[in-house]
C-alpha cells in the first residue's frame, strides 16, 4: 500500500461556450499522499474549482476531460463506466461544496442526509450510522449534537450548516475529501470555528483533502503543501512553509503582496476648515426593525474613515441613510456646515452631486443595455449641464482617470468587461459629478485580491489629485489596514468604537474589536494554532 | 438594431419557420383585396361546389367562394385580434409598470383588483358580458381587451419589481432621476425582451379566444368573413363526410381549412415567442 | 405546524372573499340591462298590471341588496330561480347537466394527468433527447391548435373514417357507466390533447428548474443511484410546483369543457350556457356562470393550498 492516493496527470479539461469548445485546464498535474493536505490557489476562473471536481472524475455540465490521467488509488479514473465512478463518490471520495444552504436537500433532516450515504454504499446500518452522525457532530463541535441532526437545513445558521456538511462527508470515512471554498461565505468570526473543525477532523481520521480556496491566509493555516492556478495553468508547486516564506515566481510573489500595501498618512487638514460630514444621533429602521441606533460620527475632510463590522452591523443602512434614501427616525446628517435634508427628493443636484456612491456589485450597479458613454455621460448632462463635444471630451478624460483607454471602452457594453473594469467604470461615474465625498460599500469584497488592491490604489490616487473624502465600508480588515485614517467598528447597529487607524489596532480593545482582529486570519502558518490555544478551545 | 440582425443570422431553423409564416399572413391580410379572387360576401355560386377552379376551395352554404372568404378571414380575424392584443397590452403594461415603480396604495389596489378580475374564468366572463350587451364586435374587443390585461399587468409587474431591485436603478434615483426617466431609461430597455414575448404569447390567446366565441356564434358575425365562424359554418357538412369520393371527403375537410389557418399562424407566433425568450435568458449571461 | 395553518387560514378566507366577490359582479352584471326581467320575459307589448302581477310573483320589487341575498341563498341550496325562456325551475335544468360537465371534465382528467405528469418527468430527464424534442414540437402544436381544430380532426379520423366512435354524445341519464364511457370518447380526447400539452410542458419546466439546483448535484456527487436522485431528492421539491401546475389546467378544463359540450352536441352545462347567451337568458346565464366560476375559484384554491402543504420550509419553520 503506497502512500501515493491520487495522482492526475497531464490533466486537461474543456468548456463549451458558444458553441465552441474552449480550454479550461491546459495540462496540470497533481499528486496527494495519503493524510495529506494540498491547498489550491488561485484567482477566480483559474479553474481550481474544476481540478477539484475532476479528481472525483467528475465535470460540470457542458465541461469535458479532454486528456490526462486520473488514477485513484491505483485505479483509472478517466474513462471509467459510470457505475464506477458512482460508487467511488461519496464513499472513498467526498466533496463539500461552497454554499452548504444550497447543497442540503431542504426537504429531509440533516440526519437523513448523513445518513444517506454510509446506508446506500453499504458501509453501515442505519442506526449505527445514527449514532455515528451523532458522534462526528460532537467532534465537530456542533451545537446540542444529540439533536442538531434532526432540524431541517433552513432551521440551522450558515456556519454551523458548513460544518454540518464537513461532518456529512466524513460519513464514510472517505480516503479524500474535495473542499471547495467551503468559508467564502461566511463572516471572519464564523470562519474559524469551521477553519478549526475541519483541520481537526481530517487530522484525526487521516484523510486526505484538496482544500480550495483564493484567500492566501487561509491557505497558509490549513495545508501541507500549495498549489497556486493561474487561468488553467499551474504555477508553483511546493510545501506550504516554503512557498510562504520564499515564493519562487513572480505571480506568486504577486499574490503574496497584496496584503502589503499600505497608504502614505493623510496630509494635515487645512486651518479653519470645520469636518466634511457630521452624523448625529442617527437612529433608523425598517417597519418594526431598529438597523441604526445612535450613531455619532465625523468625518474629516480630505480622509478617509474605514466602517467595519459584519452583516448584520448596519453599515449599508447607514450608506443609504447619508445618501438620503432611507430617512432617519431620529438624528442629523450635516455636510460641510450645511443640513443635508434627511430625504434625497428634497435635495438640490447642486447639493446632491457631492455626496456619491459606488456599489459591491458593479454587475448589478450598471444597467447592461448602457453604453458606457451612456453611463459616464449622464451624471456629466444631469449635475453639470454639459452636451456634446464637451461631455464627450470630459466622458474621454474620465476614462483615462480610471485608466481604461477610451478609444476601445466608450462604446462597450458592461457585458464585455471584466469585473474590476465595471468596478471602474463606477468610481468614473462617481467622478463625473465632481463630488467632494464618496461612500465606498464593500467596492473591493466582490474582486479577486490583485483586482482589488489595483482599485484601492486607484481609489487612493484619486483621493490625492481630486482631494476627496471616502467612507470605506468593508468587512476586511486587511483592506482597513492598507487605507483608512480612522476606523469605526459597528455591531448590531451601533457604534462599538472608533478612532485613527493607529488607535484601533493598538490593544487594548473593547471585547468585540478584539473578537473581529483577532479573527482575521494572517499568513503565518501557525496563527489558527495559537489562536485556539488562546481562546483555551484545544 | 445591429443586434437584432446578429441574431437573426444565429437564429434556428423553427424561428425562420415562425417569421415566414407569419409574413405570408401579414402578406394575406394586407393584400386581401388585391389577393382574394372574390369580395367576401358576394354570393357569386351556387352552394357546395367542388374543389375545382374557379372555386379552388369551393363554395360555402350561400354560395360565396371558400377560398376570398379566407383570405379576407387573415384580414378581420387578425385585424380584431392585433387590435385586441394591442390595447390588452397598453393598459396593462402602464398600470403594471406604474404599479411596480410607486408601490404604495396604488400598487396594493391594483393588484387586488386584478385578483378579483383573474379569479373568473375569461370564457366565463366573456358570456356573461357579451349576454349584457349583445354581440357587437366594439364589446368584443373591449371585454377581450379588459381580461386579457390583467395577464400583462402580473408579467410587467414582475418584470419591473425585478429590475427595480437592481443597483442601478438605485444608482439613478439617488441621482434624483425623475419617474419618467427611470421608467423610460431604466427599465423599459431591460424589460423589452420579455414583453415582446408576451405580446406574442397574448396576441395567440386573444387569437384563439375569439375565434371561439366566434365558433360560438357570439363573435364577429356574418357576413364578414372569420375563421371562427367560417368553421361553425362547415361544421353541417361534417355530417355528409365519408371517404368514398374525393368530393364527399372535401365536406370533412371544410371545417378543417378555417380552422387550420388558425392553428397554422398562433404556432407561427409560439416559434418566434420561444426564440425571442431563448435570446433573453441567453443574453443575461 | 401553527404557522401553516395560520397561513392556510388567511388564503381559505382570501378564497371565500374572492368567490363573494364574484358573485356580486354575476349578480350585478345582469342588473346593468335595460328594463328588467319582466319586461323581458312579458316581452314590450305586456300590459302594466301582467308585468306587476309577475313582478310580484317574483319578488322583483324589492332592493337589489335584497334580491342578491335571497338568489345567492338560493343558489346555495340549489335553487337558482326560474329560466326566461321556458318558465321552468333552472335547477331541474342544469342539474342533470351540470353532472354530465362534471363527469366529461372528470374523464378527460382521470386520463390526462397521469400522462402528462410522468411524460413531463421523462422529458425533463432525457432532456436533449429525440423523445424531448418530439414531445416540444407536438405539445407547441397542440397548444396552438384551437378546440375544435382538434375536435372535428378526430371526428374525420375515428367517426368519419373509421367509424369507431359518434360523432354526437348524446348521453342520456338512463345509460350505463360503459356505453357512457364509449360515447364521451371523443369529447374526452379532444380535452384530454389540450390539456396534456400544457401539463406536460409545465411540469418538464418546473423539473428542469429543480434539476439545475445544487443540492441535485450534491446528491450525485455523494455517489448516489440516477433513480434515487430523481425519486427521493427532486421529486419531493417537485411536488409543489407539479401540483400547481395541475390544478390551474384543472380550472382551464372547466372551461375548455364548454367549447367541446358545442361541437359534439353534448348535454352539459356548457351547452346550455351558449344557448342561453344567444337567447339572452340572463337567469340561466347567471346560474351557469355561478357554477363554472365557484368551480373554477375552488380549484385555484386547492392548488394554493396543497402547494402551500406541499413547500418543506414552510412546513417546518424555523
Amino acid at each position: 500500500m503506497t502512500d501515493l492516493l491520487l495522482q492526475m496527470t497531464d490533466i486537461r479539461i474543456e468548456g463549451r461556450s458558444d458553441r465552441q469548445w474552449k480550454p479550461i485546464i491546459n495540462g496540470i498535474d497533481l499528486s496527494l499522499n495519503r493524510g495529506e493536505i494540498l491547498g489550491l490557489i488561485g484567482e477566480s476562473g483559474a479553474g481550481k474549482s474544476t481540478l477539484g471536481l475532476a479528481a472525483m472524475g467528475y465535470t460540470k455540465g457542458g465541461c469535458r476531460i479532454s486528456g490526462g490521467s486520473i488514477r485513484f488509488d491505483g485505479q483509472e479514473l478517466r474513462g471509467a463506466p459510470h457505475s464506477t465512478l458512482r460508487k467511488l463518490r461519496g464513499k472513498r471520495i467526498a466533496y463539500v461544496a461552497q454554499s452548504a444552504a444550497a447543497a442540503f436537500n431542504p426537504a429531509y433532516k440533516l440526519i437523513d442526509q448523513y445518513c444517506e450515504g454510509p446506508v446506500k454504499h453499504g458501509v453501515m446500518g442505519r442506526a449505527e450510522a445514527q449514532r455515528d452522525a451523532v458522534e462526528l457532530y460532537r467532534k465537530i463541535r456542533l451545537p446540542d449534537p444529540d439533536q442538531i441532526g434532526f432540524r431541517y437545513p433552513h432551521q440551522v445558521s450558515g456556519g454551523q450548516l458548513q460544518r454540518a456538511m464537513t461532518a456529512m462527508a466524513m460519513s464514510c470515512r472517505p480516503d479524500l475529501i474535495v473542499f471547495d471554498e467551503p468559508t467564502t461565505a461566511l463572516d471572519v468570526t464564523t470562519q474559524i470555528e469551521v477553519l478549526a473543525a475541519i483541520r481537526d477532523i481530517v487530522r484525526e481520521y487521516n484523510t486526505a483533502a484538496i482544500y480550495i480556496t483564493h484567500d492566501l491566509a487561509v491557505v497558509a493555516q490549513m495545508a501541507d503543501r500549495i498549489k497556486v492556478l493561474l487561468r488553467g495553468d499551474e504555477v508553483e508547486d511546493a510545501p506550504a512553509r516554503e512557498m510562504l516564506a520564499n515564493p519562487q515566481e513572480d505571480y506568486t510573489k504577486s499574490l503574496w503582496a497584496v496584503r502589503e500595501f499600505r497608504r502614505d498618512p493623510m496630509p494635515p487638514q487645512k486651518e479653519g476648515t470645520g469636518p466634511l460630514l457630521e452624523i448625529a444621533n442617527v437612529t433608523a429602521g425598517y417597519g418594526a426593525v431598529t438597523v441604526l441606533d445612535g450613531i455619532d460620527l465625523t468625518i474629516a475632510r480630505g480622509s478617509t474613515m474605514a466602517i467595519v463590522g459584519e452583516s448584520g452591523s448596519g453599515k449599508s443602512t447607514l450608506a443609504r441613510v447619508i445618501m438620503g434614501l432611507l430617512p432617519p427616525w431620529e438624528g442629523a446628517i450635516a455636510f460641510d456646515g450645511t443640513p443635508l435634508p434627511p430625504s434625497s427628493r428634497r435635495r438640490t443636484p447642486a447639493l446632491q452631486r457631492h455626496v456619491q456612491m459606488i456599489h459591491q456589485s458593479a454587475d448589478t450597479a450598471l444597467n447592461p443595455r448602457q453604453r458606457i458613454r451612456e453611463v459616464i455621460g449622464r451624471p456629466l448632462e444631469f449635475f453639470l449641464g454639459l452636451k456634446g463635444a464637451a461631455k464627450k471630451a470630459r466622458i474621454r478624460e474620465l476614462l483615462t482617470l480610471i485608466e481604461l483607454d477610451p478609444d476601445e471602452f466608450i462604446d462597450r457594453l458592461p457585458s464585455e468587461l471584466s469585473g474590476g473594469q465595471k468596478q471602474r467604470v463606477c468610481i468614473a461615474r462617481a467622478l463625473a459629478a465632481e463630488p467632494e465625498f464618496i461612500i465606498c460599500d464593500e467596492v473591493t469584497s466582490a474582486l479577486d485580491q490583485l483586482v482589488a488592491e489595483g482599485i484601492l490604489r486607484l481609489l487612493d490616487r484619486l483621493q490625492r489629485e481630486m482631494s476627496l473624502t471616502y467612507m470605506f465600508i468593508t468587512h476586511d480588515l486587511a483592506t482597513v489596514r492598507s487605507i483608512a485614517d480612522t476606523v469605526v467598528v459597528m455591531q448590531g447597529g451601533k457604534v462599538v468604537e472608533q478612532g485613527t487607524k493607529d488607535e484601533i489596532f493598538t490593544p487594548p480593545h473593547p471585547p468585540y474589536t478584539e473578537l473581529l482582529l483577532s479573527s482575521v486570519p494572517e499568513m503565518d502558518p501557525d496563527w489558527l494554532t495559537r489562536l485556539l490555544a488562546e481562546r483555551g478551545e484545544i | 438594431m445591429t443586434d437584432l440582425f446578429h441574431s437573426l443570422r444565429d437564429a434556428p431553423v423553427s424561428a425562420w419557420i415562425g417569421i415566414v409564416i407569419v409574413g405570408i399572413y401579414t402578406i394575406l391580410a394586407i393584400g386581401a383585396p388585391v389577393l382574394a379572387p372574390y369580395p367576401e360576401a358576394a354570393s357569386i355560386g351556387s352552394q357546395y361546389q367542388p374543389w375545382a377552379a374557379p372555386h379552388y376551395l369551393g363554395t360555402d352554404a350561400l354560395g360565396r367562394d371558400v377560398m376570398s372568404r379566407l383570405i379576407y378571414g387573415a384580414r378581420n380575424t387578425v385585424g380584431i385580434a392585433l387590435l385586441t392584443t394591442a390595447l390588452a397590452f397598453a393598459m396593462g403594461a402602464t398600470l403594471g409598470l406604474l404599479a411596480a415603480t410607486l408601490g404604495g396604495w396604488f400598487d396594493a389596489v391594483s393588484a387586488r383588483v386584478v385578483d378579483v378580475l383573474m379569479a373568473i374564468p375569461a370564457l366565463i366572463f366573456a358570456l356573461l358580458i357579451l349576454t349584457i350587451t349583445g354581440t357587437s364586435v366594439l364589446a368584443l374587443v373591449l371585454v377581450i381587451a379588459v381580461l386579457d390585461s390583467t395577464r400583462v399587468y402580473r408579467l410587467s409587474r414582475a418584470v419591473a419589481q425585478g429590475i427595480l431591485t437592481m443597483d442601478y436603478i438605485e444608482v439613478a434615483r439617488m441621482r434624483g432621476e425623475g419617474l419618467w426617466w427611470l421608467i423610460r431609461k431604466e427599465v423599459l430597455p431591460n424589460a423589452a425582451a420579455p414583453m415582446i414575448a408576451e405580446f406574442g404569447l397574448r396576441f395567440c390567446f386573444v387569437f384563439l379566444f375569439i375565434s371561439a366565441l366566434s365558433f360560438l356564434g357570439l363573435g364577429i358575425q356574418p357576413p364578414t368573413a372569420d375563421w371562427g365562424g367560417m368553421v361553425r359554418e362547415s361544421a353541417k357538412l361534417i355530417g355528409f363526410a365519408n371517404f368514398a369520393t374525393w368530393q364527399t371527403a372535401t365536406f370533412g375537410l371544410a371545417p378543417l381549412l378555417p380552422a387550420g389557418a388558425i392553428a397554422l399562424l398562433t404556432i407561427g407566433v409560439n416559434l418566434i415567442v420561444d426564440w425571442v425568450l431563448h435570446l433573453s435568458s441567453g443574453l443575461r449571461e | 405546524m401553527k404557522a401553516v395553518l395560520s397561513i392556510i387560514l388567511k388564503r381559505l378566507m382570501v378564497g371565500c372573499l374572492t368567490l363573494f366577490v364574484v358573485t356580486i359582479i354575476i349578480f350585478g352584471a345582469i342588473e346593468m340591462l335595460p328594463g328588467d326581467i319582466a319586461t323581458e320575459v312579458l316581452g314590450q307589448a305586456a300590459t302594466e298590471e301582467s308585468l306587476n302581477a309577475f313582478r310580484e310573483k317574483y319578488d322583483l320589487n324589492r332592493s337589489l341588496p335584497e334580491r342578491y341575498l335571497s338568489w345567492l341563498g338560493g343558489a346555495v341550496t340549489g335553487d337558482f330561480g326560474i329560466s326566461l325562456a321556458n318558465q321552468r325551475p333552472i335547477s331541474e335544468l342544469i342539474g342533470q347537466r351540470a353532472a354530465n360537465t362534471f363527469f366529461l371534465a372528470g374523464y378527460a382528467a382521470a386520463i390526462a394527468v397521469p400522462i402528462a405528469v410522468v411524460s413531463g418527468m421523462l422529458a425533463a430527464l432525457y432532456n436533449g433527447s429525440v423523445f424531448d424534442r418530439m414531445l416540444s414540437s407536438s405539445t407547441l402544436a397542440a397548444i396552438s391548435f384551437p378546440e375544435f381544430f382538434i375536435a372535428y380532426i378526430l371526428i374525420l379520423i375515428f367517426s368519419v373514417a373509421l367509424g369507431w366512435f359518434p360523432s354526437l354524445a348524446n348521453v342520456d341519464p338512463g345509460m350505463g357507466l360503459g356505453e357512457r364511457l364509449y360515447l364521451t370518447f371523443l369529447p374526452a380526447m379532444t380535452l384530454t390533447l389540450i390539456v396534456l400539452a400544457y401539463m406536460m410542458r409545465m411540469t418538464r419546466a418546473a423539473i428542469l428548474n429543480l434539476l439545475a439546483l445544487p443540492y441535485i448535484e450534491m446528491a450525485h456527487l455523494k455517489g448516489m443511484k440516477r433513480w434515487r436522485v430523481i425519486a427521493v431528492h427532486a421529486l419531493p421539491n417537485a411536488l409543489a410546483p407539479i401540483i400547481n401546475v395541475i390544478a390551474l389546467n384543472l380550472a382551464y378544463l372547466i372551461v375548455g369543457v364548454v367549447l367541446v359540450e358545442v361541437v359534439f352536441v353534448y348535454p352539459g352545462l356548457g351547452q346550455i350556457l351558449v344557448d342561453a347567451v344567444s337567447n339572452r337568458d340572463v337567469t340561466v346565464v347567471q346560474a351557469a356562470c355561478l357554477i363554472f366560476a365557484a368551480t373554477y375559484i375552488l380549484l385555484n384554491l386547492m392548488a394554493d393550498i396543497l402547494s402551500i402543504i406541499a413547500n418543506p420550509r414552510l412546513l417546518h419553520p424555523r
